[in-house]
């Protein structure tokens, strides 16, 4: 009995090994320079060479005892698997097809929660605006002295004009325009991924957010300049409060799923909500990068009030006609 | 040794794929996945300190304006997308992930989506973020309760892939991610094909390859691989005991496990075809 003729695994093992080999060279070419760099041949030989080590695979499992067989067998199949299931389709494809259907699809899907999430700001805003007109000591405690920059209620008409037309000096626009955007990009991300504790967090933003635009709006209709930081705020929060909203609804629409699984289970549930939510926000992020272009630029090179508002409520418009706007469905086509 | 769990079956997930086969995939250890991130880490710090200086030496003649909005932009897009850029390739690993041997990987049979990969990063911000600033915030008497109330809350998230089974990231969980080892193939040389030369020397009767099950076949496999001096003459002892064995004149240790390996192989393999797995010593199968 003792080993005088050569293992069967052995025998599989040298005969099938060739094919394995194939497989990891063509494997090792496609993560290194990518799937365009293989010949016709090995094209066409991919999905025979991998199915072949499946098959490997489970004939080893059932018949060898070699584990340096079976585990390297594993690591080659999985390997194999995931660039042939695992990865997505080329770049360019995605960016298009995002632009096209998924980012406003996944804006349209969240309109219950986007509505949600524009009341509480309003709803924070109208409060705060009420509040302040009638005690201005209220502003200080919604709004943080960085953020107010002489603009409160102790300053002079004057002044407050001023803000609206000259802040910061143009030679720093670029500058303060890419400081906002990291700044924003970071409340919103912060909007969006604390919805995964229940909305709870959320909204509380929101409202903050909702707070700190009522009293500013406020101590300016107090110097009856209520028209003026109108425009001032439209020309960029069409864009940039727009784009906070909508992150607030994405953390939201996570934060349900969590809270309220329904069938599913609870991580099934948040995974499935992560899709959409998460398309939403990398759209976000781009509407802050305008954002950032129109308050730092727009909003300092144009001073004129009519200029200001016709911009902000154009790219309003824009906005929902993209999101809510009607669309051929693929079907169609 | 019957009743321990193997660390590869606590670890061990089932992915099948269209075809039906199992391919048992590891889910990778909490240690290899702070040093990817560490190296992560390292690795955008040193960028970013280049990038500084570059900028600034090439900036000169553009004026401080323009540097202070080169250098803004590059720290956000490397700190937000340096993981997404990664991940979205054919690899699905940071530079550091590859080092470490681990890749993210769709936790159902669908497609590592951009979606996904965008998701899990996202979610970065609270799980890191969240609890430093917390940390760094003063500590007068209110205050100081305010950030330790919120450092406990964010903590959840920081040590949250402690508490759940399959190691998962707040950020994995919403993006139906994980992360699995993602070892470099690499086929072991068979030691069955070894004994070849040491056939004359060694034969054993079918007792004596009756002795063991699946499980000391692996460990044998393991010590003659590792090739320490002290377990293989430990080994080779236990083993020539238990089959009373009598160890020849010059009968090297390492030869007579090889030899005996392959024996023992042989004959598992032999009844593993009539459809008999004996599992170890203990099985009477």
């Amino acid at each position: 009995m003792a080993g005088q003729i050569t293992l069967k695994s052995h025998r599989f093992r040298t005969e099938r090994e060739q094919s394995w080999r194939e497989l990891e060279f063509i494997l090792k070419a496609i993560e290194g320079r990518g799937m365009k760099s293989l010949s016709d041949e090995q094209i066409v030989a991919l999905p025979r060479l991998y199915r072949s080590t499946l098959s490997s695979l489970s004939v080893a499992r059932a018949t060898s005892l070699d584990q340096g067989v079976i585990t390297y067998l594993e690591s080659l199949s999985a390997r194999a698997y995931y660039i042939l299931y695992g990865s997505q389709v080329s770049l360019g494809k995605r960016i298009t097809s995002f632009f096209l259907r998924d980012w406003p699809m996944a804006a349209k899907s969240l309109w219950k929660e986007t509505a949600i999430s524009t009341a509480l700001t309003l709803l924070a805003a109208v409060l705060a605006f009420i509040l302040v007109k009638n005690n201005p000591d209220w502003f200080y405690t919604f709004m943080p002295d960085s953020m107010a920059q002489g603009r409160t209620p102790a300053a002079s008409t004057e002044t407050l004009r001023d803000t609206l037309y000259h802040d910061g000096d143009e030679s720093g626009l670029g500058m303060f325009a890419s400081y906002l955007f990291s700044h924003n990009s970071k409340v919103a991300m912060f909007a969006f991924a604390l919805g995964f504790a229940f909305c709870i967090p959320t909204a509380i933003l929101l409202l903050y957010n909702g707070f700190i635009l009522g009293s500013f709006i406020a101590i300016f209709s107090e110097k009856s300049l209520g028209f003026e930081v109108g425009g001032w705020l439209i020309i960029h929060g069409a864009t940039e409060i727009f784009a906070i909203i909508l992150a607030g609804a994405a953390g939201m629409h996570i934060g349900k799923a969590v809270a309220f699984p329904g069938e599913l289970t609870r991580t099934e549930s948040a995974s499935k909500a992560g899709g959409t939510a998460s398309l939403l926000m990398a759209g976000v992020i781009i509407m802050l990068f305008f954002a950032g272009l129109l308050e730092g630029f727009g909003r300092q090179l144009i001073t004129n009030d009519l200029l200001r508002y016709g911009i902000g409520l154009g790219t309003l418009t824009m906005w929902l006609l993209y999101f809510y706007g009607p669309r051929r469905v693929e079907g169609e086509q | 040794m019957a009743g321990v769990i193997s660390q590869r079956a606590v670890d061990q997930r089932r992915l099948i794929t269209p075809e039906g086969i199992d391919l048992q995939v590891q889910l990778s250890d909490i240690g290899a996945r702070i040093g990817a991130y560490v190296i992560d880490q390292i690795i955008i710090y040193v960028v970013l300190v280049a990038a500084f200086f570059i900028i600034i030496f090439g900036g000169i003649a553009a004026g401080p304006e323009v540097v202070i909005t080169i250098f803004i932009l590059v720290n956000f897009f490397l700190r937000n997308f340096y993981y997404m850029f990664f991940e979205m390739g054919p690899k699905a690993a940071t530079p550091g992930k590859r080092i470490s041997k681990i890749r993210v990987a769709s936790r159902t049979q669908a497609r590592l989506s951009a979606n996904a990969v965008f998701a899990r990063n996202a979610l970065r911000e609270i799980e890191i973020n969240l609890p430093l600033s917390f940390l760094a915030m003063s500590g007068d008497s209110v205050d100081g309760w305010i950030a330790l109330l919120g450092l406990l809350w964010s903590g959840i998230f920081l040590f949250f892939p402690l508490f759940n089974k399959d190691r998962l990231r707040a950020g994995d969980l919403i993006a139906g991610t994980w992360v699995v080892r993602a070892p470099k193939p690499i086929l072991a040389n068979d030691l069955a094909s070894e004994k070849a030369d040491l056939d004359s020397t060694y034969s054993f009767t079918p007792e004596q390859v009756e002795a063991y099950g699946v499980h000391e076949l692996h460990v044998l496999e393991n010590v003659i691989r590792a090739n320490e001096q002290q377990t293989v003459m430990d080994v080779a002892d236990r083993i020539r005991n238990k089959i009373k064995w009598n160890k020849g004149m010059s009968e090297v240790d390492l030869d007579f496990l090889k030899a005996y390996y392959a024996a023992l192989r042989g004959r598992l393999e032999t009844r593993l075809l009539f459809g008999v797995r004996r599992k170890d010593k203990f099985d009477k199968t």
